[in-house]
């Protein structure tokens, strides 16, 4: 049995990364059927879709908090999407406990008081898994909460590291989340507060502080990628509906003479 | 049956009190409360209790045959059992979002940290194996459940003996504990459990080993699961305030103190309950 080297001499990963690489990141925020925002993303191989309807009326009025909006959040993981073919029950305790997950991230970030009574349904759908999961779910959240329009305290951006040895990575796949102790951290770039950190493998308190330093980073990089196709995908937008401005580059212009939120 | 919120006295004295780095029980913002640790007849039998917070441990073994993908190594099972016993809002049937949480935990912290050796339990390989079984009852619940929990299992799994067994050939003679002195379980290392909690309030330190007020009021937790030897087994903080990364590590830094600390006197009491057990060897 040919055993894959996580990181060979000459500093390439089994997928021909570097150390500090991450994978290739793509965002789709193309509308999916009747929901009120949606998101794409993919991590290299893994694809995750979130669907957020709301803020709607709560189907179940025992439910509702009388000042602050309801999050309620699913995970579907699909069974073609590991490896060899497994149909996940609903009710499969590492799925409820990715959901809570969510649901708690995105808690403190959704403005939840301006929609009392009011709930948010978040809808995560898992296509395909190479590792990061956690990482590419709460990714594709935020890109949906925002194509939706709900108004957040900041983003969410999420990326996975772990120790080789004495090196750090970033963004494992699967094979080298299942050899190497990682943790997955979420942070809120305007701060570089960090709202999520879990980690499950056991790991050196030293090596932890050095991976922890490096994935808060690394969540900036990842806002980066963000924010412009949020803007792209706005762009496009407004120029197909026509309320755009007609020449070109001429965004910059405070249109409004309220001097805020320019270059937006 | 969702517990009435606290009322807006309580959270403001809390509030206030906390800012002042007083705690409503006493104790110091970074003060656990001490376990006690009591032991049953039966090897494998502890009830710990964090202030008014127990929990009781207990760990069975049986010989079972084990599943043809792991023919080498023993079946270690977790089962955490809450019910309305332990407080009014947990109910029988539907597990609500607190005790998936609990349930994960333990599993991490106990089972995916490689606190027991599985190869150890191994008795004649594809055939028979140890499957130890570890139910925890919540008992009583006055905050911080999770830390309480992940000690007396941890314990529980250290005092607990497994009998005897002799392989010859093909079979298998297993000892009576009378007949032979039953072996205790390999374990690799002891993870400890520590949660701390958060106030929406940038100004108010974190607090260690929340009461069930100061749990209800809390903004955030942070759990943290390590070793007396420095290696974090655990780390999750899910959502909540968001923290500085230096904020995060300086909470793992205490963690770190408090793990040595505990380890101390779980090691001392397990010493003194093994000395005061008479086991005669015929």
């Amino acid at each position: 049995m040919v055993r894959i080297e996580i990181l060979n001499q000459g500093g390439f990963r089994s997928d021909g990364r570097r150390q500090f690489e991450l994978r290739d990141m793509t965002i789709d925020l193309s509308q999916q059927g009747q929901a009120d925002g949606s998101a794409v993303v993919t991590h290299g191989l893994t694809h995750v879709l979130v669907s957020v309807f709301g803020p709607r009326e709560a189907k179940m009025r025992s439910q509702t908090i009388h000042d602050r909006a309801n999050i309620n959040v699913e995970v579907g993981v699909a069974a073609f999407s590991t490896g060899d073919r497994r149909k996940r029950a609903r009710g499969d305790k590492r799925i409820l406990e990715l959901a809570a997950t969510i649901k708690s991230t995105f808690e403190p970030v959704v403005q939840t008081n301006l929609y009392p009574r009011s709930q948010i349904d978040i809808f995560v759908q898992v296509l395909q898994q190479d590792g990061g999961l956690l990482q590419a779910c709460i990714n594709a959240t935020t890109l949906a909460l925002v194509n939706a329009g709900i108004p957040l305290l900041d983003f969410v951006c999420a990326v996975t590291g772990g120790v080789h040895s004495t090196s750090p990575l970033l963004d494992l796949t699967l094979l080298e989340e299942n050899d190497v102790p990682n943790v997955t951290v979420a942070v809120m770039p305007k701060t570089g507060k960090a709202t999520l950190v879990t980690m499950e493998t056991r790991l050196h308190v030293d090596r932890f502080e050095e991976i922890f330093r490096l994935a808060a980073d690394a969540g900036k990089v990842i806002h980066g990628e963000m924010k412009s196709a949020v803007r792209s995908r706005t762009s496009e937008l407004v120029t197909v509906m026509g309320s755009g401005p007609r020449a070109s580059g001429g965004d910059l212009v405070d249109k409004d003479g309220d001097d805020r939120m320019n270059g937006y | 049956m969702r517990p009435p919120s606290p009322s807006i006295p309580e959270k403001d004295f809390l509030y206030t009190s906390l800012k002042e780095s007083l705690r409503l029980d006493g104790r110091l913002p970074m003060e656990l409360r001490t376990p006690t640790l009591t032991f049953g007849d039966d090897l494998g039998w502890v009830e710990c209790s964090l202030g008014k917070t127990r929990v009781l441990a207990q760990v069975e073994g049986k010989m079972v045959k084990p599943p043809p993908e792991r023919p080498y190594e023993g079946i270690i099972t977790i089962h955490p059992e809450i019910s309305p016993m332990a407080s009014s809002e947990y109910e029988p049937g539907r597990p609500s979002d607190e005790e998936v949480t609990i349930t994960r935990m333990l599993d991490k912290v106990l089972k995916r940290s490689d606190a027991v050796d599985k190869e150890s339990l191994c008795i004649l390989a594809g055939q028979r194996v140890w499957h130890i079984r570890l139910t925890l009852h919540f008992l009583a619940v006055a905050g911080n459940m999770l830390d309480c929990a992940c000690l007396a299992g941890i314990v529980a799994l250290k005092h607990f003996r497994r009998p005897d067994v002799e392989v010859i050939g093909d079979e298998v003679t297993v000892h009576e504990p009378t007949e032979r002195a039953p072996i205790p379980l390999a374990i690799h290392h002891t993870p400890f459990c520590f949660t701390f909690a958060f106030f929406p309030d940038s100004t108010i330190p974190p607090v260690l080993d929340p009461s069930q007020l100061e749990q209800r009021l809390s903004a955030g937790l942070i759990s943290i699961a390590l070793n007396a030897q420095r290696e974090l087994c655990v780390l999750q903080k899910l959502g909540g305030v968001p923290l500085e990364p230096d904020e995060v590590l300086k909470i793992v830094a205490i963690a770190v103190q408090k793990a040595k600390e505990l380890n101390s006197i779980v090691d001392a009491r397990l010493r003194e309950d093994w000395e005061g057990r008479h086991v005669e060897v015929r």
